[in-house]
């Protein structure tokens, strides 16, 4: 089911609204097995409605969300048993206080998987250390440094071996000297063979990453395709706009 | 040149320590000396009272103080039995109300309502009142089974006055956990209670120690109220001998062993407050 043509995570004509204000309006996007999606568009634009939809976090309210060919938004799916087969990593870490990073990595992965302890804590010491994180497995997030955190972070999603990871500007939270080690972070995911979504601002970045950029405008997606085409030349004046914007602003 | 530089900088702030000093030096004086103005002015306020002399022997006679002091310090013992007592079944109750009031499922619904009614009646009756109802009512009921000892009456009523205050406080320490926690640990696959058990309420009860521990003080307190029930605790057996002495100096007494308790625990709750809560 997983091999061949047959994306493994699918969206199609996904709606969503806050009230009166409507974030999406019919989002479709498709990503491979190993593809990995750069979603670019402005603040605003529904980049984070969409990955945390797609993750369950918010329910949609029109369309249909695929993983692996199975529908994942329909009612009776339950939420649970979907994110344990997705990984999501915040803009904001959103790691758990209370926790070294050890035990941020380790507790969903015997909590929601029922891995042993003992080996969930084997493959975790060795995924931080292949992140660059040996010897902080005992800190907790507040003596780490942002970069460090967000990398406990993706480590945090990845662990459970999910089948897609959705990456929510995973650098727009951190200093400029920081956003370097997330970016190998991805990068090193990606080498991993990783399905994954990732929202970004990093231009740069998503044409060296990503097999496929899809530009989202006013809760659509304007403009899809392979990263040296939409970056390059962009077919619509929205994503040209967009990105003559972002060169300005010294981002490309 | 240079030379002469560095040495005016040593000699810069050489004088600027020593300005330090002289200012640490002239607060401290300062302190002291509006201390003993203020204090003193207070005490000869009291002591060149005309009253004074009557209140010094009804309130501070020593020898009453030595003759009441051991036996209000045993029905002092009685008050720390029920303080420990309420302590630990408001520190449970107050959790459950507070987790059923964050609670959202439809299921849930009457119990929440219940909860909330909880919280309004118990926390809104003065304990006082609280004490009386169940002391004299449960009792009137005639009904077999239930508890009839005025001990065990009085800490049910102090349990339900400050489970209903603990459950507040609890309810405001999980609120104050980030949404951001709960969206993390529903993505790393935890079920909603499994965030709550290991996410959510693990970071809230950090938070909410130093009020705990407030409502502990408060608590420490009210366990006289039970003496209205007819428990020889401490206030009671000052209640009583004062009334075979004429002379108020038992309640001194009782007053002494009181602070030596909350003090230490005020002291407790600066440290926390300070430091922030031990992880």
């Amino acid at each position: 089911m997983s091999s061949g043509s047959a994306p493994v995570l699918e969206v199609r004509g996904v709606t969503k609204s806050f009230g009166e204000r409507e974030v999406l309006h019919g989002v479709d996007l498709a990503v491979p097995e190993h593809g990995a999606v750069a979603l670019i568009g402005a603040s605003g634009s529904g980049k984070s409605t969409l990955l945390r939809c797609i993750d369950l976090l918010e329910e949609i309210d029109d369309g249909d969300v695929f993983l692996d060919g199975e529908v994942i938004t329909d009612p009776s799916v339950d939420p649970v048993s979907v994110r344990r087969r997705l990984g999501l990593v915040f803009q904001a870490f959103n790691l758990f206080p209370h926790l070294t990073a050890l035990e941020n990595v380790v507790l969903g992965v015997v909590r929601a998987h029922g891995t042993p302890r003992r080996e969930a804590q084997e493959r975790a010491r060795e995924l931080l250390a292949r992140f660059g994180l040996a010897g902080r497995e005992g800190d907790r997030p507040d003596e780490l440094s942002g970069g460090q955190q967000q990398r406990v972070a993706i480590v945090r999603a990845f662990a459970s071996r999910p089948r897609a990871l959705l990456l929510d500007e995973v650098t727009s939270a951190l200093d400029p000297e920081l956003v370097g080690e997330v970016l190998e972070a991805v990068r090193e995911l990606k080498a991993e063979g990783a399905t994954m979504i990732l929202a970004t601002h990093e231009m740069s970045f998503a044409r060296e990453v990503a097999d496929e950029v899809a530009f989202l405008h006013d809760g659509r997606i304007l403009e899809r395709g392979p990263p040296a085409s939409v970056l390059s030349e962009p077919r619509r004046p929205e994503t040209r706009r967009f990105l003559r914007r972002l060169l300005e602003g010294g981002r490309l | 040149m240079e030379a002469a530089g560095a040495s005016a900088g040593v000699d810069r702030r050489a004088a600027r320590e020593a300005a330090t000093r002289a200012r640490a030096r002239r607060g401290q004086a300062i302190a002291a000396l509006s201390s003993a103005v203020v204090l003193g002015g207070l005490a000869a306020l009291a002591l060149t009272s005309p009253g004074w002399p009557t209140v010094r022997d009804t309130f501070f006679s020593s020898s009453a103080f030595a003759d009441a002091f051991p036996k209000v310090l045993s029905g002092f013992w009685l008050d720390v039995r029920m303080f420990l007592v309420v302590e630990a079944v408001v520190l449970v109750l107050g959790l459950v109300i507070a987790l059923v009031r964050t609670s959202r499922s439809p299921a849930l619904f009457p119990l929440r309502l219940l909860a909330a009614a909880f919280v309004d009646v118990f926390r809104g009756i003065p304990t006082l009142i609280l004490v009386y109802m169940v002391g004299f009512g449960i009792p009137a009921l005639e009904l077999t089974g239930l508890p009839t000892n005025p001990v065990v009456l009085g800490e049910v009523a102090l349990s339900l006055s400050y489970g209903a205050y603990v459950a507040e406080v609890y309810r405001a320490g999980i609120a104050s956990v980030h949404r951001g926690q709960h969206d993390a640990a529903l993505a790393v696959g935890l079920t909603e209670g499994q965030a709550l058990r290991h996410v959510i309420l693990p970071q809230a009860v950090r938070r909410v120690g130093p009020p705990l521990l407030n409502d502990f003080i408060a608590l420490q307190k009210d366990v006289a109220l039970v003496s209205i029930l007819g428990p020889q605790e401490a206030f009671r057996v000052a209640q009583i001998i004062s009334a075979q002495t004429f002379n108020f100096t038992p309640f001194m007494a009782a007053a002494v062993l009181y602070l030596a308790v909350t003090v230490p625990l005020a002291r407790i709750v600066d440290r926390l407050g300070v430091h922030g809560v031990a992880r």
